[in-house]
Formats: structure tokens, C-alpha cells, sequence
């Protein structure tokens, strides 16, 4: 996965920590934004840890396809492989930075609540809406190249539609519905609740985010395998 | 139950293929096709997957394969030959479910590997060790399987020494040196290789044509694209002519190949007469009346069969020609290689100076061919001292079957053509001793 780089699996280190670095001093320090009254440093680290998986497996699974397009015109194997693969292979990533979270948990003297044991659901939930989008991206991508050069820009926008840089309690009650459409504000936030305990368990956002994953996952195959057909013609 | 690997019925395959865009010239035109131009790719990008109304024929729109039918049974090896663009390639796609086709269907019984084009499916950045087991695995080997051929694989291929190397920094050769050998220990039902062989050295190409006679032999189906001939005659026995996406022939290798070298040169295929032709004079002096395949009894023929010589006549016409005249006759395969010349060394004592016809008559002894498909030229020269002139000239101009049954019942129907074009009754002498 980190062929011929001298950090190799450090990178999967890298990014999240010096993110957190960059929002401490920009969103924390300067801008004063609030962290539910938690270090900004682990406030946003939190949050880092399941965004940096979504926004670099997002990335790369709806580029996949592309630059697998020469393997794929060559020989037959099934086709959604191609963007599940970096899918699972970021989880690698994931699982180190989470070991980051906990030395720092340590470090700044946070316990995990006993919500603990809906991790795995979150993780789904950031699983399933990776590669829900990424099926669809990488699909259209193949025949509308838009896709592939307008993507970085988009993921790094779509920070912004979720709870990373700043807590959710910030956006208006009436909104709150319509920014728990995007499932990854489920997912921080309840990286948030159960790591450092500073709000309950967003429930009403896990439930309409595990509603959407769903249906980005089901529709995104179906798109894909429809698809498919066309893929080694259009690459 | 049944022994057909490999079924194919009215397949077809239409692409989409790109027409010129119309430029604007004034600069309003420009800046408005600027701003027209996302709705224009948006509709040309549209149209790559979608195909309204099949069967239209529209500018933009190629068959590259139609309504193509034909059925392999188990253990068979089968050359497919063609022009570029004739659909061989685009056949391998489908049947190896890279493409789907538009419309037909495939049935294939067994697991497929295929060799398509150079690099065959390897991650650039892998090494080559890493690459048999990603490209094992995709063709469908388990990881216990490939550790067990690992070896036989590295040493087939010769790339030892960079097996730890990432394949984005092998030769082209090394790649599909390295392609073939995990392609080929697979051990699939059905192996499927695009003209693969043209990038490995002699050596090789030797090796694989050994390895996919034994793949064969194991009772496995092969089906060969090829552009060499020579490879495609020693390994399948029936081969599939492509033109222009339609399938052309399906037969004996050796009369597929002969349709297709004649075919693709735009002659016709059995030419036994060759009349006063002004393209092949050279001179104004000599004008050809005519050349003419013989048999023993002075009939044109186009079968030579083993009970007669045959004859190469060849007419004239001569005005004021002062030095004498040279004829000889070469002799071709079916691939227009040269296999003799015969020329007059007795020219001397004929007589030239007199205008009007002469008649030359080469007879070649009977039971000199192999059976199979040959081609024949003529030259005549004028001898001036010093040096020769060329006056007429057809360059395999004539074409000949040779069917000789006594020679099939000792080599085989099979055997026509497969070790020598040229199988001369010389004297043989048998002594009880």
C-alpha cells in the first residue's frame, strides 16, 4: 500500500496528527471555537481519526477504478473488488490512529464510557458510507472524468458538513435533522461520546445515518453493477 | 455430457467510435461553443454506454464483431487469424467477460485464463513475486496453489534474478515472459492468448509453443490469436478467419491461412492464367501474350494432382529485339516466400530475332510439391552484355493447389506442408543387402 516511501506506514500516522496540530492552533487557539470544554488538540484528534479514514478511503475508492483500468482491461475477476480493497486496506490506517487516540486519551486523562461497545457500529457506519459513495463515484468516474478532478476539492468541502473542526451542539435545532443526513456527523460525534464523554450518544443521528449508509451502499452496488458491463469499453 | 467447451452464437459487439467536431472560426463562435461544450460532452460521454436502437447503423458507430457463431470442443487448439481490426481481439474480450458483447450470447465450461496484450493484468508497482500471486489469484488460483507452482513458474519465466523487483521496471519481454508462465501453469480449462509471443525472444517463443502443444495435449481448449503463420500452422490444427468483424472461415489451418494470405492481398485465390497484362511490361520491345499453369496434357490447371508435371507456358511477342532473351520461373509458398528459381541456361541456342510469338515451357517433374498452396512468377530478361535488363516481370502473379494423395497416405492430411514445401521423388535405391 506505501510502495516505494521512505514513511511507509507512517503516513497513516502523519496525516490525522498533523491535522490536529494545524485545527489546534487555527480553529483552537486562534479562531476560539468551542470544544464542549475538552483540550481542542484531542477535541479534534477525536474526530480525526474516523474523518482521515472516511475522507483518504473516499479518495481512493473513487479513483480505483481508474487507475486500476489498466488491469481491467486485461483480465476478468469481479469488478467491485476494485473499490472495496482501499476500503478495507485504510482500516489498517484507521486501527493505528485509533491507537494514537488511546495513548493520548492517557495522556490528557480520559476514560471511555460504556458506550464503548457501540464502536463497532460506528466503525460499520463509516465502513458502509465510504464505500457506499465510493461505489458510486468510482462508477461514474470511468465515464465522467469530473468526478476524478473535482473530488479532492469536494471531500476537503465536505469536512465542513461535518462535525470535525467544531462540535455539533454549534448548529441550530431546526438544522439538526438535516445535518445528521451526512452519517459521518453520527459517527464523530459518537467517537466524541464515547471517547471523551462530553455529550450522550447521538442517537438520533446514528439512526438516520445508519438509514442513509444503507442506502448509499445498496444503491451505490446496484449503480455499479449496472454499470459494470460498460467499464473495460469506457476506461 | 457434452464435449463443447467454448459456444458462441450471433455475437456482436458495436463501439462507439469518435467523429470530428465542428470549430468555430469567429471568436462569438468560439466563446459560445466555450459555454455550449459541457452540455455537448455531456451528451457525447453519455452516449459511450448507451446504444438506443441496436441494430441502427449510425456514423459514429462501429461493428467490431457481427453476428459471429462457432462452437470449440474440449482439447482443441484453434488459431484465430485476421487483419488488425478484423475482431480477434475484441473476441478474446468478450469471451474472457471483459466486455459484454452488445447482443449474442457465450457459453464457456471451465475456468478461462487469458494473456491479453503485453503486461497482462500485473500492478506496476508490485514486484514480480508479489505479481504471481495478485495475478495468480485474480485467474482464480488459490494462494496453496500458486506456493506450489511458485518455482516451476519463476524458473519457466527466467526472471529470477528480478523477482523482487517491481514489474514497472521489467523489459516488455521479462513482462510477459512472466505473464505467460503464471498464465500458463494455471492449468485452465480454457486458455485464451492474444499475440503475446511477438515480445519474447526466439528462445521463448519456442518454450511457450512447446508448453501450450502440452496445454493442449492435457486435453485442455486453447484459442490463439496470432499474426505469425508459422506458429499458428504448428499448433492448431482448425483456425478462425476474422474480416471486418464477420468470422470469414472456420477450417484446416492451412486452408484458412491460404484464404486469408489471399484475401489480404486482394488476389484472387486460385489464378492459373495470366493474360497480355501492360502492368507487368517493362519494355515496348517484348509484350506478354499470355502465361498458363499446364498439366502433362496441356490443360490450365488449378489442382496439380500426383500422376502429372506441371507446366509453366509462357507466350510472347517480340519487335525488333536484338539481344537474346532470359526467361526464368520462381516459385513460392503460400507465404510468398521463395522456395526455387529455375532459369534458362540454354537460352543461346533459341532463336530470338524473329518478331512475333514464342512459347516457353518450363516443365517441373511431377511429385516435386508437398501438398498445399504455392504461387509462381515470371521473369524475363533480355541479356545485353555485362548486364541484364528486366522486360516483364509478375511477381507471384499465379497460383497453384497441389493435391498429391500419394504423398498424403505416407505424411497425413495434417502433415501437408508441415515439414517441407518440397518433397521431390528423387532416386532412391533399395538394395537387400
Amino acid at each position: 500500500m506505501y510502495a516505494q516511501s521512505i514513511l511507509g506506514i507512517g503516513w497513516a500516522v502523519i496525516q490525522p496528527i498533523f491535522s490536529m496540530i494545524v485545527f489546534t492552533i487555527v480553529f483552537g487557539n486562534l479562531a476560539k471555537i468551542d470544544s464542549n470544554g475538552v483540550p481542542y488538540a484531542i477535541f479534534s484528534f477525536t474526530a480525526l481519526v474516523p474523518w482521515t479514514y472516511f475522507s483518504s478511503s473516499l479518495s481512493s475508492s473513487s479513483r480505483s477504478l481508474l487507475s486500476a483500468s489498466g488491469i481491467m482491461t486485461k483480465v476478468y475477476f469481479p469488478r467491485l473488488i476494485i473499490p472495496i480493497s482501499p476500503v478495507i486496506s485504510k482500516l489498517l490506517d484507521f486501527f493505528i490512529a485509533l491507537i494514537i487516540l488511546v495513548g493520548m486519551m492517557l495522556y490528557f486523562g480520559f476514560s471511555p464510557s460504556t458506550d464503548i461497545i457501540y464502536l463497532p457500529l460506528l466503525v460499520l457506519l463509516m465502513i458502509f458510507t465510504a464505500s457506499g459513495l465510493g461505489m458510486w463515484f468510482t462508477a461514474l468516474s470511468i465515464q465522467y472524468r469530473d468526478i476524478n478532478y473535482g473530488m479532492g476539492f469536494f471531500i476537503q468541502l465536505l469536512m465542513y458538513a461535518a462535525p470535525v473542526v467544531y462540535p455539533s451542539s454549534i448548529i441550530p435545532e431546526t438544522y439538526r435533522t438535516l445535518y445528521g443526513l451526512f452519517p459521518m456527523a453520527a459517527v464523530i460525534e459518537g467517537f466524541r461520546a464515547i471517547f471523551l464523554q462530553t455529550i450522550k450518544m447521538p442517537w438520533d443521528f446514528i439512526i438516520t445515518g445508519t438509514i442513509i449508509s444503507l442506502l448509499l451502499v445498496v444503491t451505490g452496488s446496484f449503480n455499479f453493477r449496472r454499470m459494470e458491463k460498460y467499464f473495460a469499453d469506457v476506461a | 455430457m457434452t464435449d463443447i467447451v467454448i459456444s458462441v452464437k450471433n455475437l456482436s459487439k458495436k463501439y462507439r467510435i469518435g467523429l470530428k467536431e465542428e470549430t468555430d472560426d469567429t471568436f462569438v463562435g468560439a466563446v459560445g461553443s466555450i459555454l455550449k461544450s459541457p452540455f455537448q460532452n455531456l451528451k457525447r460521454l453519455q452516449k459511450l454506454t448507451r446504444f438506443t436502437n441496436i441494430q441502427k447503423n449510425s456514423d459514429d458507430t462501429i461493428w467490431a464483431l457481427k453476428d459471429v457463431s462457432f462452437e470449440v470442443k474440449k482439447g482443441e487448439v484453434i488459431g484465430v487469424i485476421g487483419a488488425n481490426g478484423a475482431g480477434k481481439s475484441t473476441l478474446l474480450k468478450i469471451l474472457s467477460q471483459i466486455t459484454h458483447p452488445t447482443t449474442g450470447s457465450i457459453t464457456l465450461n471451465g475456468r478461462v485464463a487469458s494473456l491479453l496484450e503485453v503486461g497482462t493484468g500485473f500492478h506496476p508497482e508490485l514486484t514480480g513475486r508479489e505479481n504471481i500471486f495478485l495475478n495468480g489469484t485474480i485467474l482464480g488460483m488459490t494462494k496453496r496453489e500458486i506456493d506450489s507452482k511458485l518455482e516451476e513458474i519463476v524458473e519457466f519465466s527466467g526472471v529470477e534474478k528480478f523477482l523482487d523487483t517491481p514489474v514497472k521496471r521489467y523489459s516488455s519481454g521479462m513482462r510477459v515472459r512472466l505473464a505467460f508462465s503464471v498464465a500458463a501453469h494455471l492449468e485452465p480449462e480454457i486458455l485464451l492468448i492474444d499475440e503475446v509471443l511477438a515480445v519474447g525472444d526466439v528462445e521463448f517463443q519456442k518454450k511457450c509453443l512447446g508448453k501450450m502443444d502440452a496445454v493442449a495435449k492435457g486435453g485442455r481448449t486453447v484459442l490463439f490469436v496470432s499474426h505469425n503463420m508459422a506458429a499458428i500452422k504448428s499448433l492448431c490444427k482448425k483456425s478462425i478467419l476474422f474480416s471486418k468483424g464477420v468470422l470469414a472461415d472456420f477450417d484446416q489451418t492451412n486452408k484458412v491461412i491460404h484464404h486469408y494470405l489471399n484475401d489480404n492481398n486482394g488476389v484472387e485465390i486460385k489464378k492459373s492464367e495470366c493474360g497480355p497484362d501492360n502492368s507487368l511490361t517493362l519494355s515496348d520491345s517484348v509484350k506478354l501474350v499470355s502465361i498458363r499453369l499446364i498439366d502433362d496434357e496441356n490443360r490450365k490447371i488449378e489442382i496439380l494432382n500426383e500422376n502429372s508435371a506441371l507446366g509453366v507456358e509462357i507466350i510472347y511477342n517480340t519487335i525488333d529485339m536484338i539481344n537474346p532473351i532470359v526467361p526464368s520461373v520462381n516459385i513460392y509458398n503460400n507465404y510468398g516466400e521463395i522456395l526455387f528459381s529455375s532459369i534458362n541456361r540454354n537460352f543461346k541456342k533459341d532463336s530470338h530475332s524473329n518478331n512475333g510469338n514464342h512459347k516457353y515451357t518450363l516443365w517441373i517433374p511431377k511429385n516435386t510439391f508437398s501438398s498445399g498452396y504455392f504461387k509462381a512468377g515470371v521473369i524475363l530478361s533480355s541479356l545485353s552484355y555485362a548486364n541484364s535488363e528486366r522486360l516483364i516481370q509478375t511477381i507471384k502473379h499465379l497460383s497453384f493447389e497441389v493435391n498429391d494423395k500419394s504423398l498424403n497416405e505416407v505424411v497425413g492430411e495434417n502433415g501437408r506442408e508441415k515439414e517441407s514445401f518440397l518433397r521431390p521423388q528423387f532416386e532412391w535405391e533399395y538394395q537387400k543387402v
